[in-house]
């Protein structure tokens, strides 16, 4: 498994599109934080592009890239090696390749500028969502043999978590605005990802606002040690079950 | 102003001088022949000096007569929960140097650590007073000082604590210096005018750290008031100016940096207002101005109600807010101009340092969230971010005469060097 991570990543390096990731996060924390005043402030529009930008090239990028590794899963397969091992190592080395351009673009960035915690969490919430992204994107990969559907499905997903969901959910909200639905927002709230990811930076650029009226029943659901919990558990499954439900039709295909 | 400054002065000058009519010293100490510091002042005449050495003191000191009453290392003045530990009832009283400790409590009369009743020309100064129901409490009084006093009190609930500075119908008193920490509300004032607030920190606060009513013509400068269970408010005054002071780390469901009802005719300029839930709330306020003030890091900059009418805001920065202004209507009397908000997108071709498109500050958001709180959860969501732009550009909900003109395009005191 570890071989073929090498393998993957050895890949990924050759097309530069890693570094030019990893350049891209460089520049754009680096504009953000001269160009606004307030670190703070600085941070709300890094938090804005990130959510947006992050999921969209990490589906994009892991999905072309499971797809145009094809040919070289079928020869490595032809030797005794599990299934599971070349998709893991094919994971393995897609999201850590990401992860550490993300992780280097931007941590620099934010250690220089904004070296506090709340820096630090928007970093780990762009690494986690890559991780879930690509899994996402590896579940569509493989779901769909035609590989412009594929990548088709891969941005349909990217599309619904960034954008729709939070659309639907605010049309439900205004259309059942006499009802009190609290609990109902925060637990549809936790369901998506980039949600989550959201809320714990809400949390800490937005305080003052979030300990307005929803203070109560957020902040201490958020603040307590099982808010923390559930949100990393909720997280860790975005990660792992898009990653065994890929892995289950994998070991099954007719490749 | 002058006229209240010669007050101070004729105020200080009869004190001094009638300390200086050949006055007697008694001094109170712990097993000696005088021992109690009532016997003291019983023997004292007027305008002598009751000198008071360091030891415990378990007796409700009243002054009935003109007096320095003089503690030298740290006497303990305790009222073990039962009692006043002192009462002035006389004009022409110091109280310096003591520290005042466990003042009764009752719901029908209000005790305090140090109570000053119908009296002139008292000074109050340089006591630290602990777990005292009331603190210093001046009642109809006027020309007093309470300076550089630490009040420190550790109440839970409003009902079973009071306020750390309260005074009741009182005029020309000076409050400086002083450090007011967990009573119920740090400084309180009802019927309280032509009087000076400065350099005072009132910090965890059970309720307000500043709370005012009926209160004219008064100067808050350089206070400080963090950490308050709901902020300050101030109410049903006017001709009040509040200058340089700092509103901070107020936070909660009703936390304000400062609560402003019915207010007219007042000045609230180069104030700092800091990570509050909501800076400044207006309700029923009236020809005041808010200038060079400072918003940095709230939830809601300003909440400014429709019931306020021809107020000025001119010249303040809003950075880093959630929110800059919401209102409750489609109506705004109020004039904002001159501002620099960062929330603004316009641009500024001819480069004299204003924007030429207005700024709407009222955002349509902020409207939604305040009759949907819980809409909060979505706030930077990339729809809600859509929305946004949308009602920005075409306005449809948001009340569109509030509204910029003139919006700067650096923070005020950027452009203020420029101009030199």
């Amino acid at each position: 498994m570890l071989k073929i991570a090498r393998y993957a990543l050895y890949d990924i390096l050759r097309n530069r599109f890693v570094v030019a990731y990893g350049l891209f996060w460089v520049l754009v924390s680096m504009s953000f934080f001269n160009l606004e005043s307030d670190p703070v402030k600085g941070m709300a529009s890094l938090l804005n592009i990130l959510l947006m930008a992050l999921p969209l090239m990490s589906v994009v990028f892991a999905s072309i890239h499971l797809y145009n590794s094809y040919e070289f899963m079928e020869l490595v397969l032809a030797q005794p090696i599990r299934r599971s091992e070349v998709l893991l190592g094919q994971y393995s080395g897609v999201a850590g390749s990401l992860c550490a351009s993300f992780g280097i673009g931007m941590g620099v960035p934010v250690l220089l500028y904004e070296g506090s915690l709340r820096g630090f969490l928007l970093v780990g919430c762009g690494l986690v969502l890559t991780l879930v992204f690509v899994s996402l994107a590896f579940l569509a990969a493989v779901l769909m043999r035609d590989k412009a559907r594929g990548i088709g499905l891969a941005l349909l997903i990217w599309f619904f978590c960034t954008i729709l969901y939070d659309g639907l959910v605010l049309m439900g909200m205004f259309a059942f605005s006499d009802y009190p639905l609290e609990r109902v927002i925060l637990v549809l709230a936790f369901l998506n990802p980039v949600d989550l990811a959201r809320i714990a930076m809400l949390l800490q650029l937005d305080a003052a606002a979030l300990m307005g009226y929803t203070g109560a029943l957020f902040h201490h659901f958020f603040g307590s040690a099982l808010g923390i919990g559930l949100a990393v558990l909720l997280m860790a499954v975005w990660v792992v079950w898009p990653l065994l439900w890929a892995l289950r039709i994998f070991q099954r295909k007719d490749l | 102003m002058t006229s209240r400054l010669i007050s101070w002065l004729t105020a200080f000058a009869l004190f001094t001088s009638g300390k200086s009519l050949g006055a007697r010293t008694w001094v109170v100490a712990p097993g000696t022949a005088l021992s109690s510091i009532n016997d003291a002042i019983a023997r004292a005449k007027p305008y002598d000096t009751v000198l008071v050495r360091g030891g415990l003191y378990r007796e409700a000191v009243v002054v009935d007569r003109p007096l320095t009453l003089r503690g030298e290392g740290r006497p303990v003045l305790d009222g073990e929960g039962l009692r006043q530990p002192v009462s002035i009832r006389a004009s022409h009283v110091a109280v310096s140097g003591f520290r005042v400790v466990r003042s009764g409590s009752a719901s029908l009369e209000d005790l305090a650590g140090i109570k000053v009743y119908n009296a002139r020309y008292v000074y109050v100064f340089n006591n630290d007073l602990d777990s005292n129901f009331f603190g210093i409490y001046l009642s109809n009084s006027r020309l007093c000082w309470v300076t550089g006093n630490a009040l420190r009190a550790y109440g839970e609930i409003e009902q079973t604590s009071g306020n750390g500075i309260h005074a009741w119908k009182c005029d020309s008193i000076f409050i400086a210096d002083n450090r007011i920490r967990g009573h119920r509300d740090g400084i309180y004032f009802e019927f309280v005018t032509h009087s000076r607030i400065e350099r005072n920190v009132s910090i965890h606060n059970v309720r307000y750290g500043l709370h005012f009513m009926f209160s004219h013509q008064d100067d808050y400068t350089h206070n400080t008031f963090m950490y308050n269970g709901a902020g300050v408010a101030v109410m049903y005054t006017r001709e009040v100016l509040m200058r340089y002071n700092t509103f901070a780390n107020n936070v909660g469901a009703s936390a304000y940096g400062m609560l402003l009802k019915d207010i007219q005719r007042s000045e609230i300029s180069d104030n700092v207002f800091y990570n509050n839930t909501v800076a400044i709330f207006m309700e029923g306020c009236t020809r005041s101005q808010l200038e060079r003030n400072e918003f940095r890091h709230n939830g809601w900059a300003v909440r400014i109600h429709a019931s306020c009418e021809n107020n000025l805001f001119r010249h303040n920065n809003f950075i880093a807010n959630t929110f800059e202004v919401t209102t409750n209507n489609q109506l705004s009397l109020n004039t904002f101009e001159q501002n620099y908000w960062d929330h603004y997108t316009g641009y500024d071709l001819n480069r004299d340092g204003i924007g030429d498109v207005p700024h709407l500050p009222v955002s349509l958001f902020a409207m939604i969230s305040q009759q949907m709180p819980y809409a909060m959860m979505f706030w930077r969501s990339f729809g809600v971010l859509l929305l946004e732009r949308a009602e920005r550009a075409i306005p449809s909900l948001c009340p569109d005469n509030l509204r910029d003109r003139s919006p700067l395009m650096k923070p005020y005191h950027v452009a203020h060097s420029k101009h030199k």
